[in-house]
């Protein structure tokens, strides 16, 4: 029975590689990244798969070994009176130890990029997340907030193609999180606070905005839509929408 | 055996056999009934959790389709289909059932209460009294939780981590009224009974210790307890503040959590003054470390389970026990990398992200040193084994998709995605639920006198395994792709819709899941009372327990234990047998055993 049963633990590291390779192709994986910086997410990613990869088929492939070769039914080897080694200790210790640290520093200038290093640009919109849709406003043709030619809407944020964006964060109830899936962007929306958001997408497109944080019991339809279009686009729908809001007023 | 019948007879006779009935059994004393009561209770509580999660899976897989059977019940004024407000209560009652009611009692509770004493050859606890008061005190939580689901507007919906303004304000929830409420007095209980178990399991693991037992003498069983004890008394005040504290904002209208300017309704909502942050940063203060108090003593048993059928001594018991203790103590300054989004300083989050990857090189160390125990042993397949080492096989890919999410820049595109709900399922029911089971199967015959059932506990296994694999695998990958957790119906979303068959894959899954737990539930009872009987140490193993009677009586042990080694002297050389037990004193004094035989 015990070559069945370390056969049965092979199936883990078989399928689940199997499963990791095959997604991409079903469109099972990372969604199509259309931004300037999301590469480096993708790119950490995929690096840091290849890393756990290695090790989950090594362990894995490690504990099917070991069932298959010590299994007493099979093995007429005493049982090796061990209670440990020092040497081996201390390689699995550094070994993993130097990887890890590798990576840590390695991912800290995307980390920087995407949060902390904020572009030195005027913010393109104000998004406020509130039960449960995404009210955008621009700042109008005066470029500043607050002011009478502020230009209003509703989930549908509008941004031009090939420029960093800059998007003030806010929420006037609970938490929200802004989810652009195809541009790896999230950043939750805090009450009492202004967080600025940057990206820059390189495709035009409509794409998905999600809210990622739970916001009470309407949060799975707080659905809104970045649209990218060339700057002209951009700008005649500033217009057209001004045009909407003097009209009602 | 007849000792057992005549040791329960221990409590005194003064009154009539109702009131021993209840003193024996129900406000029992002993710390074996405690465990059991423990253990039945968190198992009841496993049921109730699993059904909520197929109602989730229901409705991930077949959206606003009416629930089959019950639905018609449950909602007659939607005909039969799920509401959304419903659905929120539904992840979030399911997450804190089986949190606060289910793994973290079962694991200190069950088998804490159960083999401390035990494994350490004591009589009982230090403190019984306590111990029995943090069982009864799960009963007001148990209370809590049922009942917020009859009241208005019906239970808690915000979450497991109850994440304000939502958890605090009430017009922010109008799913929610007196549930949220009543679920946060649940968890306040539920933390008492984990203090008043903590402070009595530190006590007896420093005092209680029979002679000879020194604490590098000490199972990993015991040692996972241990520290899971430290854990619990230094995270615990933390959380407890902050439940009194949403209390306080919820009641009577104090505002920690809540900032000035929430507007809700069009009308300013809350005390305002406070700030959401600060509930993240107490909440997880202990919600991280309790993610290990969910599993160090699983790690334990895994250790002892392990050593016990590749008879063979566990590779590496000291690294092994540092890397618990490394782990602990990491554990208290990682709990940032649930907020690496939150809004939190970026530059914490580098700091964050530092602590949290190093905390994966314990894991690491204790994943080598049981694949190194099990190498060149002579493995017997029972059914607790195949359970420990489907806890190692999983374990492996739980901790591997942590590094992903401690990574910062990734956990921008997963968290609060199902990539999320993969990882802790993977540790939590492929690692921590198996040790359980495995360790049912292991101190089952300890705990009554009687062995389960191999063969189906070897069915179980497998259709738990392939199963279990089934459902939360592919949330790897939807979470990849960014499909959100706590959605109601994400398939309105363009990037999610064409995840819809594979949410069916799980919940089907899923169902297969629940209905093999029937297996483990027949077996455990029809064990319960007809399973053959058995002698002190059924696995020829070494620890203290093996030698205490099965069931022990009360005292636990008819000999004063003496203990002469660790508990992993496996294939010695000094003995002919392949187990030396840590009460066999050694050759040249064997003449004077004084062990009874069985
Ligand atoms: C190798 C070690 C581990 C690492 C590096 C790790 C890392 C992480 C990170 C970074 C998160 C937050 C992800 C996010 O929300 O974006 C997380 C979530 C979580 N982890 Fe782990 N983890 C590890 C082991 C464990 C273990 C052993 C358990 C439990 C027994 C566990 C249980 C959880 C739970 C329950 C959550 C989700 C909480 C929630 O948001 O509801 N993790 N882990
Ligand atoms: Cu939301
Ligand atoms: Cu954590």
């Amino acid at each position: 029975m015990g070559r069945i049963w370390s056969l049965f633990f092979l199936l883990v590291p078989i399928l689940g590689t199997i499963t990791i390779v095959a997604a991409p192709y079903y469109d099972h994986w990372l969604p199509k990244d259309v931004s300037a910086e999301g590469y480096q997410v993708d790119h950490l990613f995929n690096f840091i798969l290849w890393i756990t990869g290695i090790v989950f088929i090594g362990t894995e492939v490690a504990l099917f070994w070991f069932m298959w070769k010590y299994d007493a039914e099979k093995n007429d080897q005493p049982a090796k009176y061990t209670h440990g080694s020092h040497h081996l200790e201390i390689v699995w210790t550094l070994l993993p130890a130097v990887t890890l640290l590798f990576m840590a520093i390695y991912q800290m200038n995307a980390w920087a990029e995407h949060k902390i290093k904020k572009p030195q640009v005027a913010p393109l919109a104000e998004v406020t997340a509130r039960q449960f849709e995404w009210r955008i406003r621009y700042p109008g043709p005066d470029g500043k907030f607050d002011t009478p030619d502020d230009i209003y809407d509703v989930n549908l944020l509008v941004v031009p193609v090939d420029e960093v964006v800059l998007i003030n964060l806010r929420s006037m109830d609970v938490l929200h999180s802004f989810f652009l899936p195809n541009l790896r962007v999230k950043q939750d929306a805090l009450p009492g606070r202004v967080i600025p958001v940057w990206f820059r997408a390189v495709e035009q497109g409509d794409y998905d905005l999600v809210c990622a944080e739970l916001c009470g019991w309407g949060h799975y339809k707080m659905k809104g839509r970045l649209r990218v279009v060339s700057r002209e686009e951009y700008e005649a729908h500033l217009q057209k929408l001004s045009r909407e809001q003097e009209a009602t007023q | 055996m007849s000792a057992t019948v005549a040791e329960h007879g221990h409590v005194e006779r003064t009154s009539s056999p109702v009131l021993e009935f209840l003193r024996t059994y129900v406000f029992s004393l002993d710390h074996k009934v405690i465990g059991i009561q423990f253990l039945f209770s968190t198992l009841f509580w496993l049921v109730i959790g699993g059904l909520l999660a197929l109602g989730i899976r229901w409705q991930l897989a077949w959206p606003w389709t009416p629930l089959p059977v019950i639905g018609k019940l449950l909602f007659p004024a939607e005909g039969g289909q799920m509401p959304p407000e419903f659905y929120t209560m539904l992840f979030t009652m399911h997450a804190s059932i089986m949190i606060f009611f289910v793994v973290i009692p079962i694991l200190a509770g069950a088998f804490g209460n159960f083999l401390i004493p035990l494994m350490i050859g004591a009589e009982d606890m230090a403190f019984p009294v306590l111990n029995m008061l943090s069982y009864w005190v799960m009963w007001p939580a148990f209370i809590c939780m049922i009942a917020s689901f009859f009241v208005e507007g019906g239970a808690a919906a915000a979450g497991w981590t109850a994440y304000p303004p939502l958890s605090a304000v009430e017009a922010a929830a109008p799913a929610s009224g007196a549930g949220q409420t009543l679920w946060l007095w649940g968890v306040i209980f539920v933390g008492i009974s984990s203090m008043l178990g903590s402070v009595n399991y530190m006590t007896t693991i420093i005092q209680m210790r029979a002679p000879g037992m020194t604490l590098f003498r000490m199972p990993m069983t015991i040692w996972g307890m241990f520290i899971t004890a430290i854990l619990q008394a230094f995270a615990l005040p933390v959380l407890t503040a902050a439940l009194f504290m949403l209390v306080l904002d919820r009641t009577l209208g104090t505002g920690f959590f809540v900032p000035e300017g929430v507007i809700i309704n069009n009308a300013q909502a809350g005390a305002g003054g406070g700030q959401p942050l600060l509930w993240q940063h107490l909440f997880w203060f202990y919600s991280h470390p309790a993610v290990y108090i969910m599993i160090l003593p699983a790690m334990g048993m895994v250790s002892d389970i392990v050593s016990t059928f590749s008879r063979k001594p566990l590779f590496g018991y000291k690294p092994m026990v540092f890397a618990i203790a490394g782990i602990a103590g990491l554990g208290f300054i990682v709990w940032g990398h649930h907020m690496f989004m939150s809004g939190m300083n970026p530059y914490l989050g580098l700091t964050f992200m530092l602590s949290t990857i190093m905390i994966a090189l314990p894991s690491a160390v204790k994943t080598f040193n049981w694949l190194a125990t099990i190498w060149g042993g002579r493995i017997q397949f029972t059914a607790a084994m195949l359970f420990a080492l489907g806890f190692v096989s999983m374990f492996i890919i739980g901790g591997l998709s942590g590094i992903f999410m401690a990574a910062t820049p990734v956990d921008i595109m997963i968290h609060d995605t199902y990539y999320i709900v993969a990882h802790f399922h993977y540790v939590l029911f492929g690692g921590t639920m198996l040790a359980v089971f495995g360790g049912i199967h292991y101190w089952f015959p300890k705990m009554f006198g009687r062995m389960m059932n191999e063969f189906w506990g070897k069915v179980h296994f497998v259709l738990t395994f392939i199963f279990l694999n089934g459902v939360f695998y592919p949330m790897h990958l939807v979470g990849a792709a960014g499909f959100p957790r706590r959605l109601a119906d994400p398939y309105h979303y363009e990037a999610f819709a064409h995840l819809l068959p594979i949410n069916q894959f799980m919940t089907i899954s899923a169902i297969l899941l629940g209905l093999s737990q029937l297996i483990f539930f027949g077996n455990l009872f029809y064990s319960l009372f007809w399973g053959p009987r058995v002698g002190r140490n059924p696995w020829k193993a070494n620890s203290l327990e093996w030698s205490a009677p099965s069931p022990p009586g009360h005292g636990n042990f008819d000999f004063q234990p003496i203990v002469y080694r660790g508990p992993y002297e496996y294939s010695s050389p000094e003995v002919d047998e392949d187990y030396y037990p840590q009460v066999q004193p050694p050759p040249e004094k064997a003449k004077v055993a004084e062990q009874p035989a069985d």
